[in-house]
């Protein structure tokens, strides 16, 4: 909504500088979006706008003035030679190329531009400012400049120079008779009532404690009643609440004052002609929408009978061509005024061609109606027709507007189209809206507030926003809503927020809960993936969060058997995003290929849902998932240890990881086994099982998709879990083991076994043989080659073995080791090294 | 005797000629090595006499502990000569690069949600998830728009071809789980979670995001008790100093429905770029529980009252760390993640 302030100033007076009105409007829930200026020094402190660039009218430099004559110019066709009058005995001539000046012409009013003013240059864009001087055009001297709005930065339009009322005061600066700043507001859906000057106006009367001018408009004479000649039928009456009709006769249609067409500018809509212009000054103003038909074009179509107006649903496939010259198909969901013959307008939208208001026009029929908002926007919607009408209407305008409205059109006919108003007005309100009454208590106002505000406050807050305000008690009112406010719904709370905004939000205390806590929220999944997020931190991956939003082709390589159907969307905003993601491995494999572009190593995780559609219900499971994947050089160049032999990442690097992720967040019962996955290389995947359960699967990337997806200078090794499915490897509790005071015994034993026994397996054997004494193990080679039999391999492993209770002899670690050697010897008929039979 | 003494001059002259660390490691091994002369000197003692041997044996090793003392404090003094050489010539650039030991770091906006969540912790609210995919009638039915409310329009929403089910456009739905699970106990929670709008993707809006929605319901709740929890808030987030504001604003589901606003961090309220020449920032829209919307709950808007607020972790986490383009929290480039 734009709000032009001396048409605001025309309703209320105010001492307030526009950085102020600003602020107070934004207190009071009426934010400023923008501000533009018609040639007025910026305002002292105003910050919002204030770099975007415009001419600024020099008062003795851009003045009103009167033309006198125009002549011709000697060489060019195109070009004129107006003579401009701008104060007693000061004339100035100078070349225009202007297409709304003719050779021939006086007594125009026009914008006077000497030199030395700045304006923006009419032939540059974008806009640059540039000062007038003085110069020869094809040979002819111009010391000055009659200006287009585009030039004094008030319009895109270059189209010709301004042509001003007739009564504008010749040599009076311009700055003065419509120096102007327009403040933008955005209007929430609670305050549609200020979709409109009045409403506005209203606001700033309650904030300031200024006087709203709203007289009601005043019509002097009518002419013969309206009745008989027109008849108003409303179909469907949830639809359209209320509809009134009034007749204009005799009226001259023409172009509209200049003050009426420069609002409608200001305002961003475009003049059409008097009548037109005043439905949508009058809607502008009071917020009322109105449509003027030709009256005379319909008698035409009712062929002689009495004219009638029905508001009905479009029959579908009812065609109707609009102003805009477009034919527009209609349904049953569109509401039309239509009459014997038709649709002749879409109700609250647009009116029908056919039966415009045209210069040739001399009878009016004004439509004041209020159409149910449910209706408008649904039209609107099907059509995909915005206007400043429907905006209004889909919002919810109340019935007593109408009224309001249509008076004021017809004022401004009289005045401006020397119409004559019948009298009498057809009104079709078949159901009254009753008037709201609310009883209004302090110890309400105390209870949601949390502050005390006097009655009599409270009571002079209210009736400055034009409730009718009655005590009914020492603590009590008893409040009338008023008959612009359709936003007050619940009751005494929205008078609350009433009372509470023109108070003052800034008054209001600070405190802290004095409320008891609530139980105890035990939610253990959020503390394990918490647990999860900082373990794989500490391991050095970086967290990722990636679009939920997929496409089924982005993941096709990724799923594995458990798909399901997917979550789709009816309006997805692209075809890459239309579903809701199954997988978060294919995502993270995006990322590190994105990531590979720039970054040598990428070791990435993340936490998040899936989405996954159950047969028979309607909403999803959306169970949480963890998507690992790593690749490029082991460790970053450094310059203290050369740049070759860094070393791959490989998969047992995740696997380490996940190993690491096992230890760090505590689960048990956990171990792995070999695995596929479409997406993985199948003699390198491995899945993590928590006891029986699969919990995840990871591995080396499928070398054809990795092919794909050009992702071949490393392999890239990936995976996905499932956070329900590992957390059910979180103990209870977790033990922890003493640390043992004696000195531990290191021995290191080399076995050659077949390859085709996992290490897996030879570590088992170990474990069973060592028991107790066996303190630690770990794998620290293994050998194919030469100095093994063909199809051996050998694993080195380092033992540790201590007691806890005393100092292990070396009869005892010997009794041991052999014990290992020999259940590695039988059982998997191994040959321990150095010590082969 | 005169062996003994003869050997001592000759040792602590051949000492005191020792100029480093090795003439003197070579001067202990010659007297004090395995055949070395000290020790063959003290071995001589059973070649004498016995009534000698008492008085050699004694004389040797005065001779044996003089002379080492001598070559222990030689070799302290020559070490320490060394040490002290080596501070001067041992001269590390230490301009060049340290070695970063790789580590990773959690998202940014995971980051933000646990100061989030932290700081009302401190202030005894507790967290409480909902679903995405969510039933039209709790993200907007149940928050007091009905179908084809006017405040509909106030969120693009993504639909899913299945009647009825859309993908939540706030974090408020939670709002009715959570007073359905409580009722009628008190309620301080925050519910945060991501958030979709059907837009398009620019620096400054973006089509998925997380929300934190706080929701207090009890028997005493007011206006005040949300201002003063909001302002501590703003101000462990952002600062001791800040200054808050509150305008008045609109939401179907909070009446009061408030703004809150801080003064801007960049400029202190001048007016810059950041906060569009306003001088105040907008943190979170907030309000006084909707009567309807406590009915749908369970609870009884006579009897009970509370209040709600919601605010965007990206959006704070974009002013506290100028970051200029919201793509950057999904794009996920590790140039931009690992800088937090």
């Amino acid at each position: 909504m734009k709000v032009p302030i001396r048409w605001l100033k025309e309703y209320v007076d105010f001492d307030l500088s526009l950085e102020a009105l600003i602020n107070r409007l934004a207190l009071a829930g009426l934010e400023i979006s923008g501000v533009k200026h018609w040639g007025v020094p910026l305002p002292d402190g105003l910050k919002l706008g204030a770099d975007e660039p415009y001419p600024v009218w020099d008062k003795d430099k851009i003045v009103i003035g009167l033309v006198t004559k125009v002549d011709k110019h000697p060489d060019a066709d195109r070009l004129k030679l107006p003579t401009v009058e701008y104060g007693a005995g000061k004339t100035i001539t100078m070349v225009t190329g202007a297409p709304n000046l003719s050779v021939g012409d006086s007594g125009q009013k026009v914008v006077l531009a000497l030199s030395g003013a700045v304006l923006f240059d009419g032939h540059a864009t974008p806009k640059v400012m540039k000062e007038l001087k003085p110069g020869k055009i094809r040979g002819i001297v111009s010391e000055g400049m009659v200006c287009s709005g585009f030039e004094l930065g008030i319009s895109d339009d270059h189209d010709g120079i301004i042509i001003l009322e007739d009564d504008a005061p010749v040599g009076m600066p311009l700055v003065e008779y419509f120096g102007d700043s327009i403040i933008e507001l955005d209007i929430l859906p609670n305050k549609s009532r200020c979709l409109a000057i009045v409403g506005v106006a209203r606001e700033v009367a309650a904030m300031t404690g200024g006087k709203l001018k709203s007289n009601p408009a005043k019509i002097t004479s009518f002419g013969p009643n309206i009745s008989g000649k027109i008849k108003v039928t409303i179909q469907n009456s949830s639809a359209c609440t209320r509809y009134t009709a009034s007749l204009i006769e005799a009226i001259k249609v023409g172009p509209s004052p200049a003050i009426i067409k420069r609002r409608l500018i200001q305002s961003g809509m475009r003049p059409i002609n008097s009548i037109v212009d005043i439905t949508n000054y009058v809607m502008l103003e009071q917020g009322q929408p109105l449509h003027a038909f030709d009256y005379d074009l319909l008698c035409l179509r009712a062929n002689g009978n009495t004219p009638e107006i029905i508001v009905r649903f479009a029959t579908t496939g009812e065609k109707l061509k609009t102003l805009d010259g477009q034919v527009r198909e209609l349904n049953s969901e569109t509401l039309v005024i239509a009459d014997s013959l038709g649709a002749i307008a879409i109700a609250g939208l647009m009116g029908g061609i056919e039966t415009e208001v045209t210069e040739k026009t001399t009878r009016v029929l004004l439509e004041s109606a209020n159409f149910d908002f449910l209706a408008i926007r649904k039209t609107m919607k099907s059509l995909a027709l915005p206007s400043e009408a429907a905006t209004r209407f889909s919002k919810g305008i109340h019935p007593e507007m109408v009224l309001v409205g249509a008076n004021r059109a017809m004022q401004l006919m009289q005045e401006i189209a020397q119409g004559t108003a019948a009298a009498g007005i057809i009104d079709c309100y078949p159901t009254p809206l009753a008037p709201q009454v609310i009883d209004f208590s302090l110890a309400e106002a105390r209870r949601i507030l949390g502050i005390e505000i006097p009655l009599e406050q409270c009571r002079s807050i209210l009736t400055s926003l034009e409730f009718k305000v009655e005590n009914s008690g020492k603590e009590n009112l008893r409040v009338t809503v008023p008959t612009h406010r359709l936003d007050i719904q619940a009751g005494v709370a929205d008078l609350l927020e009433d009372i509470a905004r023109l108070y003052g939000y800034d008054k209001f205390p600070e405190t802290r809960l004095a409320e008891q806590l609530p139980p105890v929220l035990i939610d253990p999944e959020l503390d394990f993936e918490r647990k999860l997020k900082d373990s794989l931190v500490n391991l050095g991956l970086q967290e990722t969060i990636s679009y939920s939003l997929t496409s089924p082709e982005a993941e096709a390589a990724f799923l594995d058997a458990n798909k399901t159907e997917y979550v789709a969307l009816q309006n997805p905003i692209s075809s890459e995003r239309n579903v809701m993601r199954q997988s978060l491995i294919s995502s993270i494999i995006t990322l590190v290929q994105s990531n590979l572009k720039h970054t040598e190593t990428v070791k990435l995780f993340e936490v998040g849902k899936v989405y996954q559609k159950v047969e028979g219900q309607k909403l999803p499971l959306e169970p949480y998932k963890l998507a690992l994947a790593i690749g490029g050089p082991k460790s970053s160049a450094y310059w203290a240890e050369g740049t070759t032999n860094r070393g791959t990442l490989d998969f047992f690097d995740l696997k380490g990881i996940v190993e690491g992720m096992i230890t760090g967040v505590h689960l048990e019962k956990t171990s792995f086994a070999n695995a596929n996955h479409p997406a993985l290389h199948p003699g390198k995947t491995a899945a993590l099982f928590i006891g029986d359960k699969v919990a995840g699967v990871f591995g080396a990337l499928h070398p054809k998709l990795a092919a794909n997806l050009g992702l071949e200078k490393h392999e890239i090794i990936a995976g996905e879990f499932d956070l329900q499915a590992l957390s059910l490897g979180l103990p209870q509790r977790y033990l922890s083991k003493a640390v043992s005071r004696f000195p531990a015994a290191l021995r290191d034993i080399a076995v050659v076994v077949d390859q085709s026994i996992s290490g897996q397996t030879v570590a088992n054997e170990i474990l069973a043989a060592g028991g107790n004494l066996l303190k630690l193990f770990s794998l620290f080679d293994i050998y194919e080659g030469d100095r093994v039999p063909v199809g051996t391999k050998s694993l080195a492993f380092a033992l540790t073995y201590q007691a806890d209770d005393r100092t292990l002899t070396d009869k005892e670690v010997d009794k041991l080791h052999k014990k290992i050697e020999d259940r590695l010897k039988h059982i998997l008929k191994g040959q321990i090294r150095g010590k082969e039979d | 005797m005169s062996d003994l003494d003869s050997l001592k001059a000759r040792a602590l002259e051949e000492l005191a000629v020792c100029e480093d660390e090795s003439s003197l490691k070579n001067w202990n091994s010659r007297y004090f090595g395995k055949n070395g002369e000290m020790l063959t000197a003290l071995k001589k003692v059973s070649e004498l006499p016995p009534e000698s041997r008492k008085e050699y044996g004694k004389l040797a090793n005065l001779v044996k502990e003089e002379i080492y003392l001598a070559y222990d404090s030689a070799l302290k003094l020559c070490l320490e000569q060394a040490m002290l050489q080596s501070l001067q010539t041992d001269k590390l650039d230490i301009t060049l690069p340290g070695k970063i030991p790789s580590s990773g770091k959690l998202h940014l906006a995971t980051q933000t949600l646990r100061d989030i969540q932290s700081t009302f912790a401190e202030m005894g609210f507790q967290v409480f998830r909902s679903r995405e995919v969510e039933e039209d009638e709790f993200n907007f039915g149940l928050l007091n728009m009905p179908l084809h409310h006017p405040a509909r329009d106030m969120w693009d929403t993504f639909h899913t071809t299945e009647p009825g089910l859309i993908l939540r456009t706030h974090t408020s739905p939670g709002q009715i789980h959570v007073m359905r699970k409580f009722y009628p106990e008190p309620i301080r929670v925050i519910l945060p979670g991501m958030c979709y709008r059907y837009e398009a993707i620019t620096t400054r809006s973006e089509i998925m995001f997380h929300q934190v929605e706080g929701l207090v319901v009890g028997t005493n709740i007011s206006m005040t008790d949300l201002k003063g929890t909001i302002t501590a808030f703003t101000r462990k987030m952002f600062g001791d100093d800040r200054k808050v504001r509150i305008r008045s604003s609109y939401f179907p589901f909070t009446e009061p429905s408030i703004e809150v606003d801080m003064d801007c961090i960049v400029c202190g309220g001048r007016g810059c770029p950041l906060c569009k020449k306003t001088g105040w920032l907008e943190i979170m829209g907030a309000g006084m529980v909707h009567p309807e919307v406590m009915k749908n709950g369970g609870y009884d808007p006579s009897i009970y009252s509370g209040f709600a607020f919601g605010m965007g972790p990206e959006r704070i986490a974009m002013l506290r760390h100028a970051i200029e383009d919201i793509r950057e929290f999904w794009g996920n480039d590790l140039r931009f993640l690992s800088q937090f």
